[in-house]
């Protein structure tokens, strides 16, 4: 039975061999990438402990990605159900619309360190890459953004931004044109360059030390959280609810690694994954639907594959959640029932966003929707005492085309 | 001690003073029915065949061998298919070594167990597996063995001196040594000059591993390597699959002449 140690961070809670529980995790790399990644281990877990670059990664933190986002009561859409209180921690305030920035400052900051000029990275909503593409711009870094060419056709606003930023859009052909594609793509050019280029890999997955730095990056997102917890109810109130969109799990990881340890009578933490149309077989929800355990992008996690081990394409209306993996911090949640996993359809995560938007002032992407939508479902059930908190982790201008599209608005 | 057919096709080479040919196919490119065509075609002139089992999400392939496996997998290709071609390729009497290629998630999908079985069945004799690097790879190579299966561990131009060393200890009787910071099929962006220097550092370390170079090699520069033991094309050959499909001209016959003109030029 594997078991959470309490007091220390999920970060690392793995073994020597990079796997958490034993088995979620590891380095499934090309021997090429063996000696970079291991200076970047060993690079990251100095800075960790330099006090000149926690002191820098805070003042970025706060004076230029926004620090901290709020965290406000949506008191229409608690009154319209009747139900638990619902809040919103409003990450998509921070600089650039979403928590991808968190990762991204950090990359770019371990980058300057390492003394590299360029810096290459994934995207599948384009956030990871429209943030790292802002933040190797502030850092005076040259940007390399490798995406599908699907979601370049989706998510067009994020796309402008990343060339506005001054960074190379690579297209990706290859498979299904989505964000898998694309971390292998980028992976695949990392091992070609990776004399002089870093790699950022956009959320908590890969191989195990870039599970670690995106997880301690967003890390920062309940940091926030529980001082203003603490601050509006003057405790930490008995019966809370953390819910969370789950794709790779970068958000997730950040909003409740603060609350791991607390029991989860007090705390539950609740993962939404994308469950894709409702009529399609399709699905990009590895955890709460049921996949086995195999190898993606250098981590073994839950993968949404067939029997034979070639990955399943998936299918969702968000392209940030449009992934057939999942970190391996999440099957180590899953596993030792920390964490609940369930999914919302295209259709749900829709409906959430036209109630979500037509009670509050708030512009939530169809990636958090995917989370009001299962917040939406419980609360009428709870009671009054009860604190729903939904991370708002995106903002919806990045799919206008699609709302359009599909809402009429 | 019988020596093992891949030690044994080294030791020929070696009495003919050249490298050994590698060459690298996709099973299943593009049917099942032509890869195996190929490789019988291409037997008499190569050394040691090295068989991909292509997986839809490479993170170590350049385009060429990307485009095979994309090609293999689409026409249906499985793992049971993949052993079936090296069984009937090892009935023919030309056969030579097969090594099989390819990710590990293909292997734990299958079962480790199960997978070696079947590679001892079938006639398989050696295996690399891109992504399970030493150290982690150490049970599963020692499974190899006991399933007389050589696991043929990769060294790089990043692979420190000190790792190189261990790396070399636990290592069977063939070593790939990758020749620059590259996916498969890249162009060869270091000298050969500077590629051999990193091979002859590495036969300093233990002179008596059959090491081969890889990645990058083709019929314009194979010819610089003839000191090596041994020498891998792939990309090149895939291409070659890739230009006959859509010449509508017979792979079989272009690939085996291919293969035929770099035999030619490391003999």
């Amino acid at each position: 039975m594997i078991k959470i140690k309490k007091g220390k961070p999920l970060i690392d809670q793995h073994d020597k061999n990079g796997f958490w529980g034993g088995k979620f995790g590891g380095n499934f790399i090309p021997e090429t990438l063996k000696k970079p990644i291991e200076d970047l281990t060993i690079l990251f877990e100095k800075l960790r402990r330099d006090k000149n670059f926690i002191k820098e990664r805070d003042y970025y933190f706060k004076n230029w990605v926004g620090a901290p986002t709020p965290f406000i009561k949506l008191e229409n859409l608690t009154k319209h159900l009747g139900g638990a209180q619902i809040w919103a921690k409003v990450v998509s305030e921070a600089n650039g619309g979403a928590h991808k920035i968190y990762n991204a400052t950090v990359h770019c900051l371990i980058t300057k360190r390492a003394g590299k000029k360029y810096i290459v990275g994934d995207t599948g909503a384009g956030y990871a890459g429209k943030m790292l593409s802002m933040a190797a711009k502030k850092f005076g870094l040259k940007c390399k953004i490798f995406m599908g060419v699907k979601d370049i056709k989706r998510q067009k606003p994020n796309c402008d931004a990343m060339r506005k930023n001054g960074a190379e859009i690579v297209p990706v052909y290859s498979g299904s044109q989505t964000l898998v594609d694309a971390v292998s793509e980028c992976m695949r050019y990392w091992v070609s360059n990776c004399d002089t280029t870093a790699m950022c890999v956009g959320s908590t997955v890969g191989p195990n030390i870039f599970v670690k730095i995106c997880g301690w990056s967003t890390a920062q997102i309940s940091r926030e959280l529980k001082n203003q917890i603490k601050f509006v109810f003057k405790t930490i109130p008995k019966k809370i609810k953390l819910i969370n969109c789950v794709g790779g799990g970068s958000s997730a990881y950040g909003f409740w690694s603060e609350f791991i340890d607390y029991s989860p009578d007090r705390i539950s933490l609740i993962g939404v994954e994308a469950g894709g149309p409702s009529k399609s077989k399709l699905h990009a929800a590895p955890l709460s639907r049921g996949a086995k355990l195999g190898i993606l992008h250098g981590a073994a996690s839950y993968v949404c594959q067939n029997n034979e081990g070639q990955i399943n394409e998936t299918e969702s209306i968000s392209a940030g959640l449009d992934y057939p993996g999942v970190s391996p911090m999440h099957c180590f949640l899953k596993d030792t029932k920390r964490a609940k996993y369930t999914f919302a359809t295209d259709e749900e995560a829709l409906s959430a966003y036209k109630l979500v938007t037509k009670f509050e002032n708030l512009n939530p992407s169809l990636e958090p929707c995917h989370a009001f939508a299962e917040a939406i479902k419980i609360a009428p059930r709870l009671s009054k005492d009860t604190i729903i908190i939904v991370n708002s982790c995106g903002d919806a201008q990045k799919d206008r085309d699609i709302l359009k599209q599909r809402l009429g608005r | 001690m019988i020596m093992s057919p891949i030690s044994l096709a080294f030791k020929n080479c070696k009495k003919e003073k050249r490298p050994a040919l590698l060459t690298y196919t996709v099973a299943g490119d593009h049917t099942k029915k032509k890869s195996l065509e190929i490789l019988n075609s291409i037997s008499s002139h190569v050394d040691i065949c090295e068989i991909g089992f292509p997986h839809n999400t490479p993170i170590a392939d350049g385009g060429q061998i990307q485009t095979s496996s994309y090609r293999a997998i689409k026409n249906g290709i499985k793992m049971k298919d993949v052993f079936q071609i090296v069984k009937k390729f090892k009935k023919n009497i030309n056969a030579k070594p097969v090594i099989l290629m390819g990710y590990y998630n293909m292997i734990y999908q299958y079962g480790e167990n199960k997978f070696l079985k079947k590679c001892k069945q079938t006639g398989v004799n050696g295996l690399i597996v891109v992504d399970l690097p030493w150290p982690d790879n150490k049970i599963f190579a020692k499974k190899c063995k006991n399933n007389l299966v050589s696991f043929i561990q990769l060294l790089s131009p990043t692979t420190s001196q000190a790792r190189m060393e261990k790396i070399i200890k636990d290592s069977h009787e063939m070593i790939y040594l990758i020749s620059m910071l590259s996916t498969t099929g890249g162009k060869l962006k270091v000298s050969p000059k500077t590629i051999l220097k990193n091979y002859n550092k590495v036969k300093k370390i233990n002179k008596s591993k059959n090491l081969v170079i890889g990645f990058g090699i083709t019929s314009k520069n194979i010819s610089s390597f003839k000191t090596a033991d041994g020498c891998v094309v792939g990309s090149e050959i895939c291409k070659k699959i890739s230009q006959s499909i859509e010449k509508r001209q017979n792979p079989v016959t272009n690939v085996s002449n291919m293969v035929k003109n770099l035999k030619k030029k490391i003999s």
